[in-house]
């Protein structure tokens, strides 16, 4: 639970958010918290509200909204993920997420850099030390001063998992050598953005036109701590309607009844290339002041209730 | 049965016919990726450890365990023999089974003895305090020591310990049997 200081702390990441985002013309909205569709998403449990779902993220709603011509969008928001509990996960968290037309990964990439040293800097807590932003974070002081890193997650599984990537993901140890060895390694000097995974681990994400055996898909880490992913967003309805079936396919033998959502795959024939972003708002608020445990910048948690 | 979602340090599972208990939990998930419950358990019988990664469609036995209330009676080489207060029936664990517990187990001494699958004791829990008679403390010299506050003595079960100075031989103290640390002296 929040003293008055991390209540004030909280405050002020809130409020540089914002700030940073409607000073480049974006414009806020928010979106439905209870939704009767959600995306079709194997490792992500929904929680229920009657016959409708407490949302899983805003993706649905927002890529709606840039279908009906808005171009540059944001939403903090909260979401919920089912049995989703430990020092960084809580069922419920605070999501910030982000949307700009004509843009790829590459470009929000830069953007997301630009706005995690912007709100460093204005909350007050990261430290302008001369040399660019710093923060302290797990008795390590992380430089914020661009440029930050970025590495394919080829390179990345090479270097520290000893495997390729693509095979990992064939064989099933993606995830397991990511959280073992590679997460842990990530973003100790400076952020590090991972970028280029396998197609099969990118539901929403385009395929490389170079190599379609990858997305356009990216995530941040800091400290070892996953806080964003993005993408450049798939327009492709067929193909996205071909990936969802894949998924519901998978989802099957643990939910009940996931549902195709059709008022988004409609909407798709209408959404212009365009890159999107999420970013775990509380483990920014913990990177930014120290924190361990994601409770400890909650207003309340789940054990205060 | 446990599912992997009910994991979390403490709790005890059977795994290949043998009970564990969790003594490391963490639960990790990248966004997109599965739910991962990385463990580290400690067999409650040989008290081997082993890490493990856990997934969400893992399933776990509950272990048959049960408590019940014993009396210390007497050690014999290495067998330390306890009865069940209620049935007279006695059984015994070995000096390795017990570890540390025997720093502090005295005749009469009143413990929970846990049984793995109805018949098979594994562990004993102590009371949380217990009272124990001093007998060897060497008078404290002040300057003596590196600045600390304390001296050692024994106790009647050979266990020694840290005391503050005005414990003579022949007082009885309390003893927290969760850290072995003195508590307070005991009049009697």
């Amino acid at each position: 639970m929040l003293s008055a200081k991390g209540l004030q702390q909280r405050s002020s990441l809130l409020q540089a958010v914002r700030n940073f985002f409607l000073s480049r013309s974006y414009l806020e909205v928010d979106t439905p918290v209870r939704l009767p569709v959600l995306i079709p998403e194997a490792e992500i449990i929904p929680i229920q509200s009657e016959d409708w779902f407490l949302q899983t993220s805003p993706e649905l709603c927002m890529k709606r909204l840039l279908a009906r011509g808005c171009s540059q969008l944001f939403q903090i928001c909260h979401c919920f993920r089912r049995g989703e509990r430990g020092r960084l996960h809580q069922e419920e968290f605070t999501m910030l997420e982000w949307y700009r037309t004509g843009w790829s990964y590459v470009e929000l990439m830069a953007e997301c850099e630009e706005m995690i040293r912007a709100v460093a800097l204005q909350s007050a807590a990261g430290e302008d030390t001369g040399e660019g932003i710093s923060v302290l974070w797990a008795g390590k002081e992380i430089s914020l001063a661009s440029p930050w890193q970025r590495m394919t997650v080829e390179d990345a599984f090479h270097r520290y998992g000893g495997v390729s990537a693509a095979e990992a993901a064939d064989r099933g140890m993606f995830d397991e050598i990511l959280v073992e060895s590679v997460e842990p390694k990530l973003g100790w000097q400076r952020p590090v953005f991972l970028y280029d995974y396998p197609i099969s681990l990118a539901s929403l994400a385009r395929p490389k036109k170079e190599n379609p055996e990858v997305a356009e898909r990216f995530e941040l880490y800091i400290g070892g701590v996953e806080l964003a992913n993005g993408f450049s967003e798939l327009t492709d309805a067929a193909l996205q309607r071909q990936r969802f079936s894949r998924e519901i396919d998978r989802e099957e033998k643990r939910k009940a009844n996931p549902v195709m959502p059709e008022k988004f795959l409609q909407a798709l024939a209408d959404l212009p290339d365009c890159a999107g972003i999420a970013l775990g708002l509380d483990r920014l608020l913990m990177i930014v002041v120290g924190a361990q445990t994601i409770a400890e910048v909650l207003p309340f948690c789940e054990g205060d209730l | 049965m446990y599912s992997a979602s009910d994991l979390r340090k403490g709790l005890k599972v059977q795994i290949d016919g043998e009970p564990y208990i969790i003594i490391e939990f963490d639960f990790s998930k990248p966004g997109k990726g599965q739910a991962l419950y990385r463990t580290k358990m400690r067999n409650m019988i040989t008290g081997n450890q082993f890490t493990q990664t856990y997934r969400s469609n893992d399933k776990f036995e509950k272990p048959d365990l049960e408590e019940r209330t014993m009396q210390f009676l007497y050690s014999q080489d290495d067998e330390f023999h306890f009865m069940d207060t209620s049935s007279y029936e006695q059984i015994f664990l070995t000096r390795e089974q017990l570890g540390d517990n025997i720093n502090f187990l005295m005749d009469n001494m009143e413990v929970q003895v846990l049984f793995f699958g109805g018949e098979r004791p594994i562990d004993i829990t102590l009371p949380i305090f217990v009272n124990l008679a001093v007998t060897r403390a060497d008078p404290w010299v002040k300057g003596d020591t590196s600045g600390t506050d304390t001296k050692p003595v024994t106790v009647e079960t050979g266990y020694k310990l840290q005391v503050p100075p005005f414990v003579e031989e022949g007082d009885k103290i309390q003893i927290d049997t969760r850290s072995g640390d003195y508590m307070t002296r005991v009049k009697e």
